[in-house]
């Protein structure tokens, strides 16, 4: 029996709980349809990115500039220029503060990037820094750093919505252990961004608060799931913003607004307090403008957590103090299977040159690898992942928090009722899916097999790491689509992330570096991925290459 | 007809754990509803679980006093469905690989008075779970169409323990029971409180086919005590065989037991029966328990009743039935080797902890903890009695006066003056008193006619309040009468 007979024979569908799809028969058209529904979208002027060295004036001493001119830049500042500029009292945290607060309002209409912005709460926190005295400045990494993070990472006291209308309203009572660590750090956090529904999908269109829209093109995706993210980086709201990567959802974004983004290794962050989509393959990472910044976020999230069975207990690397060190002895492997892929544009080939060329030019070994499996990667993705996202998605019954429905006749009724009206179609397919691949008869055939096949693709890494140390290939297959363009057609949006899954298969860093544009003005992202625990190494070759890049 | 049950019991024991399985609450029964929680075990967005050291250990214990084989690499996995109490929508449990497997219990079972065998219960599996909470319905809320839940039982830590369908009677499943109790309580692995929840009990049960086949089983659940364990099984025996007899099909289903009707009743047959789709738990790593930590466990074992039975027989030479029953639980075989190290004759003593002791707490309704009589005062009454300086008549009522006032056997004796009368002059005097009296009975006794002998003991007895030593009184009278 397959998924259409198995979904017709289950039409009640008591194991999902949804009222509001009808499956007679037609059941495979809601997963897997074609049909698109036509929609026109304005189209908003881009908006200006100026590439002003942001950090030229600071060069030229604190006291040469007015407050006012000193605060245009301040939003292009990187996050150490920044928190040492705040920190030695060249500008205030409040000011910092204000400025992004008001640049992620004023940007809010055209690019959609935030689900809400905290202004008191940040400008408490920011005039509880400025309160501060030298001392206890001093160990700060963040001080005065705003920062936005995504809606699906639970922030206390605020909305987190995880851009579904089940969790609409809900106010997480705790914070989430990154959420800590950016505190402590002296961070301000200015408000949480939008992503798509539970951080399912591609191009955060399936929030409920409608698409985030890139900064490059407002009439393109900003990409997903931690587009929001993305976007308030891309367009200076923040230095540093907080991802999550499941199958991608940090660097393909990163790679469509054309901003750095890392996934670190699993269990490298807490995942404490990053409401679940697929557990073994979460992580939350930093998405910032350089490497640098990537390399001060990361040693901030990083470390043991005993609230997470499943973060690691290492000590925490300074993965920003060896970044300038020499790349000359990183072995680096170009996945032949990724860069010889069908269906890459134009300019994300002639990306992956400049790339490679880059790469030889900064004294990097170059070899081609080859990692068979990676065939499987999407389709073990969609099953494992669908798997334990159906579980996951289990809490949302409208019995203790978050939306519920009126007027039910029963328990069951108001299941249906409430995951009928709490849930998007996209979570709903993938409810379905993975409720599918879980249920008796057909568990060997497909949660087995792809956990047998994950483990295929984690052998074919191991040996591909015995001979290079780092990999590198594309983040995503091609640039920014136009909003609308793929969000009725799952395949063609699962197939987005056929570049970045294989990383979270097998848990392992990965970061998408900004490194071209097509003729458009597009960004295109260089994906590096490296051993468990050796982000360290791939961030320098990172910054290497983006240097090279920049003098080039 | 008879056809042959064949029974396998599944029991929940709740781990004697200060905090939940996966969160730091703590697990106090009775407290204010939904007190005892937190964001993990409420199943809030963005929350983990971690799981508790200390549900390990005694899992490990439990494991060990069931005689399993522990999994050095065992998994959690999640059991999906749908309920209101259950905070996440899925149950953390084991599944395919949990912490033991293969164990037995050894239970002594007399069946219809005759003598007691001992049958070997297999056990399939051990597992770790956590608790559900607990859903209030309108009418005990005296609130019409109201539900209300507690989830202050919501991650309480249980394990899972699941016989081989080894049993084959009613009373052999409530002889493991007590069994599996017992131990449970001798490691303090759980309370088994079965009042608070903190034991439960399902039974699957067929009977055999002609042809020695197993036969279509039905599942009874919440049997919450041992008595309402062995009818609910007594009465679905009846059931099936009725069944059966009626040339009908016995179906696949689960039941619920009413105690008040003594019936089982249809909760739901096989067929509405839900698909669990279990899958590993991928928010848990895998649980590693090696050999120094099953080794460091294995030290820190009690004796186990089994071993503390044969130990008490040989060691004090009471009778295998007195060692039973003495080591039913720890306490009470505590009290006993107390009481034991400080009298010599340990038939005794099993006699009165058996007897007097255990009567008087059954009576009071009360454990041996709170018994008014300590061990040292129980050897120092025995010891009375064993150096004749009172009757074992008297001995039970200065019992009687300990439990009352608490004071020691031997101001209670010399108080009273209930010291045994032993001057044998005022003993020949009150025979001679009572030979006067009845010269035909002592005409019948020098004729030699010694069971009259009887009744001139039992009046001195009652003359001297008993206090005198029957013994003595017969020599006494021999030695006066029949001129011995």
């Amino acid at each position: 029996m397959g998924l259409v007979a198995w979904v017709a024979q289950n039409t009640s569908l008591v194991f999902c709980f949804f009222a509001n799809i009808s499956f007679d028969g037609a059941a495979f058209r809601l997963l897997f349809s074609r049909t698109r529904a036509s929609k026109s979208y304005c189209h908003f002027a881009g908006l200006l990115l100026n590439s002003g060295a942001g950090t030229s004036f600071l060069r030229k001493g604190n006291q040469t500039f007015h407050v006012e001119e000193r605060l245009k830049d301040v939003c292009r500042l990187g996050i150490s220029d920044l928190s040492s500029l705040i920190a030695r009292g060249g500008l205030s945290a409040v000011q910092a503060a204000e400025t992004a607060i008001e640049r992620a309002q004023s940007n809010q209409t055209e690019l959609n990037a935030f689900v809400s912005i905290d202004e008191k709460g940040a400008l408490a926190r920011a005039e509880a820094l400025d309160s501060l005295g030298v001392d206890a400045r001093a160990g700060m990494k963040l001080f005065g750093v705003p920062i936005a993070v995504k809606d699906n990472i639970c922030v206390k006291g605020g909305r987190t919505t995880c851009g579904s209308q089940m969790l609409q309203r809900f106010v997480s009572p705790f914070d989430a252990t990154v959420v800590r660590n950016l505190t402590d750090a002296g961070a301000v956090i200015i408000g949480k961004t939008n992503l798509d529904e539970f951080a399912m999908g591609s191009s955060t269109e399936t929030s409920c608060f409608g698409p985030t829209r890139n900064p490059h093109d407002t009439s393109r995706s900003c990409g997903g799931s931690s587009g929001g993210s993305a976007a308030a980086v891309a367009s200076f709201c923040a230095p540093c913003a907080l991802g999550t990567d499941t199958g991608g959802s940090i660097r393909q974004p990163a790679s469509f607004c054309g901003v750095l983004g890392l996934k670190p290794t699993y269990g490298l962050v807490s995942r404490y307090g990053l409401v679940a989509f697929a557990p073994s393959f979460d992580q939350i990472g930093p998405i910032t403008r350089d490497v640098k910044d990537a390399a001060l976020l990361l040693s901030v999230l990083a470390g043991h957590d005993p609230l997470d069975a499943t973060s690691v207990d290492r000590p925490v690397e300074e993965y920003s103090r060896l970044l300038d060190d020499d790349v000359a002895e990183i072995k680096v492997g170009v996945i032949g299977e990724h860069i010889e892929a069908e269906g890459l544009t134009p300019a994300v080939k002639s990306t992956m040159n400049d790339a490679l060329k880059a790469l030889q030019d900064i004294g990097a070994s170059i070899s081609q690898v080859s990692l068979p499996s990676l065939e499987y990667a999407v389709a073990i993705y969609y099953v494992l992942g669908t798997a334990e996202t159906s579980s996951n998605m289990l809490r949302y019954d409208g019995v203790r928090y978050g939306h519920r429905a009126s007027g039910f006749s029963d328990l069951a009724d108001m299941y249906r009722k409430t995951r009928g009206e709490g849930f998007s179609r996209e979570v709903k397919r993938r409810i379905i899916l993975g409720t599918f691949v879980l249920s008796m008869g057909y568990y060997d055939a497909y949660y087995e097999r792809a956990q047998r096949a994950r483990t295929l693709v984690m052998r074919d890494f191991d040996i591909a790491f015995e001979g290079v140390d780092v990999l590198v290939g594309p983040t995503s297959p091609q640039q920014a689509f136009m909003i609308g363009e793929k969000v009725d057609d799952p395949l063609l949006m699962y197939l987005s992330d056929i570049f970045t899954i294989p990383a979270n298969l097998a848990g392992l860093p990965a970061v998408s570096l900004p490194f071209g544009k097509d003729a458009d003005g597009l960004p295109i992202g260089v994906q590096l991925i490296g051993k468990p625990f050796d982000e360290a190494r791939m961030l320098r070759l990172a910054n290497a290459l983006m240097k090279r890049n920049c003098s080039s | 007809m008879v056809l042959q049950p064949v029974i396998g019991i599944e029991v929940h024991v709740q781990l004697l754990t200060e905090s939940k399985v996966f969160c730091s609450c703590s697990t106090q029964f009775g407290a204010e509803p939904n007190s005892n929680t937190c964001p993990v075990c409420l199943g809030l967005p963005g929350v983990l679980p971690v799981l508790n050291k200390k549900v390990v250990e005694l899992a490990v214990k439990a494991a060990l006093a069931l005689n399993c084989e522990i999994t050095r690499r065992s998994q959690f996995a999640r059991k999906n469905y749908f309920y209101p109490d259950l905070t996440k929508g899925f149950q953390i449990t084991q599944f395919d690989l949990p912490i033991a497997t293969n164990g037995y219990i050894d239970v002594d079972v007399s069946e219809n008075g005759g003598e007691a065998k001992t049958k070997r219960i297999r056990i399939n599996r051990l597992h770790i779970e956590e608790d559900s909470g607990k859903s209030l319905h309108g009418e005990a809320l005296n609130v019409e169409g109201t539900s209300l839940i507690d989830f202050n039982r919501c991650g309480v830590p249980l394990v899972e323990i699941v016989t081989e369908p080894d049993i084959e009677s009613p009373e052999q499943a409530r002889q493991y029971l007590l069994k599996l109790k017992t131990i449970m309580q001798y490691c303090g692995i759980s309370d088994c409180n079965m009042e608070e929840g903190s034991l439960r009990c399902d039974a699957n049960i067929s009977l055999r086919n002609e042809d020695g086949s197993l036969g279509t089983r039905c599942e009874i659940k919440n049997l919450n005590s041992f008595r309402f364990a062995k009818r609910a099984i007594e009465y679905e025996m009846r059931r099936q065989a009725e069944v059966l007899e009626a040339g009908e099909k016995v179906k696949q289903a689960t039941y619920g037991f009413n105690a008040a009707t003594g019936k089982t009743f249809m909760m739901r047959t096989k067929e509405e029966s839900q698909d669990y789709r279990y899958f590993p738990e991928p928010d848990l790593v895998f649980l590693e328990v090696d050999d120094d930590r099953i080794e460091a466990t294995r030290k820190m074992m009690p004796e186990l009743p089994d071993a503390k039975r044969e130990r008490l027989t040989k060691q004090y030479r009471i009778p295998k039935y007195d060692a039973m029953v003495l080591s039913t639980s720890q306490e009470i075989a505590d009290y006993f080797e107390k009481c034991a190290s400080l009298h010599p004759n340990g038939k005794a003593v099993s006699n009165w902890v058996m007897g007097s002791v255990l009567g008087l707490l059954k009576e009071r309704n009360i454990g041996i903890a709170d018994c008014p009589v300590s061990p040292t005062r129980l050897a120092e009454l025995l010891n009375l009695v064993a150096d004749g300086k009172i009757s074992g008549k008297i001995a039970k009522d200065v019992f009687e006066q300990i439990v009352e006032t608490g004071k020691s056997p031997e101001a209670i004796v010399s108080e009273q003056n209930l010291g045994t009368v032993s001057d044998e002059s005022a003993i020949a005097d009150i025979i001679r008193e009572v030979a006067d009296k009845r010269p035909d009975l002592v005409a019948k006794l020098q004729s030699g006619k010694l069971n009259v002998l009887g009744f001139f003991v039992g009046q001195v007895m009652k003359r001297t309040k008993g206090q005198a030593d029957p013994q003595i009184v017969n020599q006494i009278i021999r030695k006066v009468l029949l001129k011995e």
